[in-house]
């Protein structure tokens, strides 16, 4: 699993990528009320808006950490947003992606370096 | 400005010790949620009772020659009907009928009145009270109070067994009295839509107070976040968001603010636009969203009608914990703020069926008779 700044998390299988955010931004943001998730089929950039995670007080977006084609998107956190503080780093993923360059995922920050990350914050 | 620049009320360390965020608000470090988080503050509150810090509000006491008689030429309220121990939710308007400030007017005792408005207008509305109504008036801050709202279907029965006159109050008294120890000022009123008070105590032993009152177990600390969700659902407007300068209490759905005495008088500030609204109806009016689809609507969503005409705006929106929908306040034409009325609102792009709903959203449960 490789982390970004933003706190999100990506885990790669193949060139598909699950991206999620962390149990830390979980934790930041509240309770989840609502979740927006891409389409498939939808083509993103690293650093576009992928999803829209809704606590009571407010919307945040998550950037997609890598560029690629959403190949599924979780659905089930549509009657479950809750998921996401349950299971940040499982059940609460928002979208899988076929990644255009599976190096952009290597780039990020392993969990020791994201947790020496958050340690600063 | 930077969080050094930020004021602290009396709780500032009992917040930061309870493990609250801390959120700038108003000029102040305040706290916008504790441990528990927003969704489980705001079901306690409605479930138990709630203990709000509501220190950065403006508490003055207004005193004169004729007190009552000179507030009633900055607001629409009647203000010479009101007794000794009643308290009243009214407007400081500006003189085209713009609501400056929501604020409540009370006579704890015969000293006058004493006010209480909301923190991030608090200088601006003594600079006017004090432009308007000096020499008749000399307004008194009380810097050296705290303000303490306890909210909830418990509070009641929490209060009692510390102060207990509170239990012979009704919704809208106000009494000065002993409790704690102190002088306090007490209100049976909160802008939660459930019963409560407003405790006003000097800020030496606000600390104190809050560990007391905390110290029951039916009573947990409750953030900003909570608060702005549980106004929400009792479909009372936040200052600064639903009204500001340019919204009349009419396009507010504030009407009844207005008292008859001085409509008939017509001799509150903005009257001509006021008493024309009563009469032909505003231009635009709050009313309250229910959003079918989607995700919440919140500040600054435009709404359209069905044709995807754009025809007002969301002031507040979100989440409503109670009912498990999302919510919302906006301005539409009278035309379209029937209650049933289908619109939509615009999220991120995306048009989403809405419906014009009765507010408040979730029932007041004020105690108005013993």
């Amino acid at each position: 699993m490789r982390f970004t700044k933003d706190h999100e998390w990506v885990s790669l299988e193949g060139d598909i990528a699950t991206i999620g955010i962390t149990a830390y931004a979980a934790e930041q943001l509240g309770d989840v009320v609502f979740v927006e998730t891409p389409e498939v089929g939808k083509t993103v950039t690293a650093g576009d808006g992928l999803a829209v995670v809704e606590s009571v007080k407010a919307a945040s977006d998550v950037y997609a950490p890598v560029s690629g084609e959403v190949v599924e998107s979780n659905d089930a956190l549509g009657d479950a947003p809750e998921t996401v503080n349950a299971a940040p780093e499982a059940g609460g993923w928002f979208a899988k992606l076929k990644v255009s360059d599976v190096s952009q995922v290597e780039a990020l920050m392993d969990r020791a370096a994201y947790e020496e990350y958050l340690g600063t914050l | 400005m930077s969080d050094a620049d930020l004021r602290k009320t009396p709780l500032y360390q009992a917040h930061v010790d309870a493990g609250a965020r801390m959120v700038p608000f108003a000029g102040y470090s305040m706290p916008v949620q504790y441990r528990d988080g927003v969704l489980k503050e705001h079901l306690w509150t409605r479930e138990n009772a709630g203990l709000f810090d509501v220190s950065h509000m403006g508490q003055a006491r207004l005193r004169g020659v004729a007190p009552l008689a000179a507030f009633e030429e900055v607001t629409p309220g009647d203000f010479l009907g009101l007794k000794p121990g009643k308290q009243r939710y009214s407007l400081l308007l500006n003189k085209s009928g713009g609501i400056i400030d929501d604020l409540m007017g009370s006579r704890p005792d015969d000293d006058g009145l004493f006010v209480v408005v909301n923190g991030a207008c608090k200088e601006n509305d003594f600079k006017v009270i004090a432009d308007e109504l000096a020499p008749q008036i000399t307004i008194q801050r009380l810097e050296d109070r705290a303000l303490l709202a306890l909210q909830g279907p418990k509070a009641a029965a929490v209060l009692a067994a510390h102060v207990p006159a509170a239990a012979g109050m009704v919704f809208m008294d106000s009494l000065a009295t002993t409790g704690f120890g102190v002088d306090i000022f007490l209100s049976r009123s909160g802008y939660t839509g459930e019963d409560g008070y407003e405790i006003s105590v000097p800020a030496a032993v606000a600390a104190e107070v809050w560990a007391t009152l905390l110290a029951d177990e039916r009573v947990r600390p409750i953030g900003l976040g909570a608060r702005d969700s549980l106004r929400l659902e009792a479909g009372l407007p936040l200052y600064g968001h639903d009204l500001d300068e340019t919204v009349s209490p009419v396009e507010g759905n504030l009407n009844f603010a207005l008292s008859k005495k001085r409509r008939d008088a017509g001799d509150f500030p903005g009257a001509r636009r006021i008493l024309k609204e009563l009469a032909e109806g505003p231009s635009r009016v709050r009313v309250g969203l229910l959003v079918l689809e989607g995700a919440p609507a919140r500040e600054g969503a435009q709404i359209a009608d069905g044709t995807g005409a754009v025809i007002g705006k969301v002031t507040s929106g979100g989440f409503s914990p109670s009912m498990g929908k999302a919510i919302a306040m906006g301005f539409v034409p009278p035309a379209q703020a029937e209650v049933g009325a289908r619109l939509n609102v615009i999220v991120r792009g995306k048009a989403q069926a809405c419906e014009v709903v009765a507010m408040p959203f979730v029932p007041h449960r004020y105690v108005r008779k013993l």
